[in-house]
């Protein structure tokens, strides 16, 4: 019973932690567009354009949200298998596709929402699955 | 010069995905509150590794950033989905973890979307 509950906590957690990983990064990489589309310099290899782009706010709140998604990456491979990681985190594809067609008014195409499907489906199919396999050897407090 | 910065994503992502997994596992569980985030920037700064895997994710944005300069997305997005299938199989077969009838063919069906996504 006690087993029960440890892992259905392990499970809550590896499950929210996914979520604000989701948000973080469509997050990010909205702010991150949207604000690129107001600077006027194309980017090169340059890297003063990179710097002086982060200097639009919007540029700098999608970078900000992309290095916490990152690192909340982190964190869920602490908790879950990168087997099962890949896959659940590709629903970021849907939630892309979804924000696009909803903000943006972008055309999406039959094909594009086919993908869409399987990825939905995919992901679902392996988050039926245990997240981890493998056991940590080292546990911090 | 098309081949040669899919070559590099795909070898960055990998490398850095696997590095990252197998560093977090060993590190513990972690979790991101403000106190999270502050134990786990001490846990990377403590393991090269880790510094070693997060190097190798900036090598694969930033070939992903010189792909897209040159060719399409539905290049660019298809031919980065090589580096799931490495990934999953060198998940299976570096850090032993047991992929089953059902992750297999929940991975199989994201890649043919990601690839339809992207295409």
């Amino acid at each position: 019973m006690k087993n029960l509950t440890v892992r259905s906590g392990a499970l809550l957690k590896t499950y929210s932690i996914l979520l604000f990983f989701l948000a973080l990064k469509a997050a990010g990489n909205s702010a991150m567009a949207w604000g690129m589309k107001q600077v006027p310099e194309r980017m090169s290899m340059n890297p003063a354009l990179y710097l002086r782009a982060m200097l639009n706010p919007f540029v700098a709140m999608g970078v900000v949200a992309l290095i916490l998604a990152l690192l909340t990456r982190m964190a869920l491979f602490s908790l879950a298998d990168l087997s099962f990681v890949l896959p659940v985190t590709a629903v970021g594809y849907v939630i892309a596709v979804f924000l696009g067609k909803v903000f943006l008014h972008e055309t999406v195409t039959h094909r594009r929402w086919l993908g869409t499907l399987l990825i939905f489906a995919g992901s679902a199919l392996v988050g039926s699955t245990s997240s981890n396999t493998t056991r940590s050897s080292e546990v911090s407090a | 010069m098309k081949w040669l910065l899919v070559t590099a994503m795909v070898i960055a992502t990998v490398l850095g995905d696997l590095l990252q997994s197998h560093e977090m596992k060993r590190a513990g569980e972690q979790s991101v509150s403000a106190r999270g985030f502050a134990r786990l920037l001490h846990v990377i700064a403590q393991r090269r590794l880790l510094i070693l895997g997060i190097a190798c994710n900036a090598v694969s944005f930033f070939s992903f950033m010189a792909l897209v300069q040159t060719e399409p997305l539905s290049f660019a997005v298809p031919a980065s989905s090589a580096s799931f299938v490495l990934e999953t199989l060198l998940a299976k077969f570096v850090l032993h973890e047991r992929l089953g009838a059902r992750r297999t063919a929940g991975a199989l069906a994201v890649l043919a979307g990601v690839v339809l996504v992207g295409g």
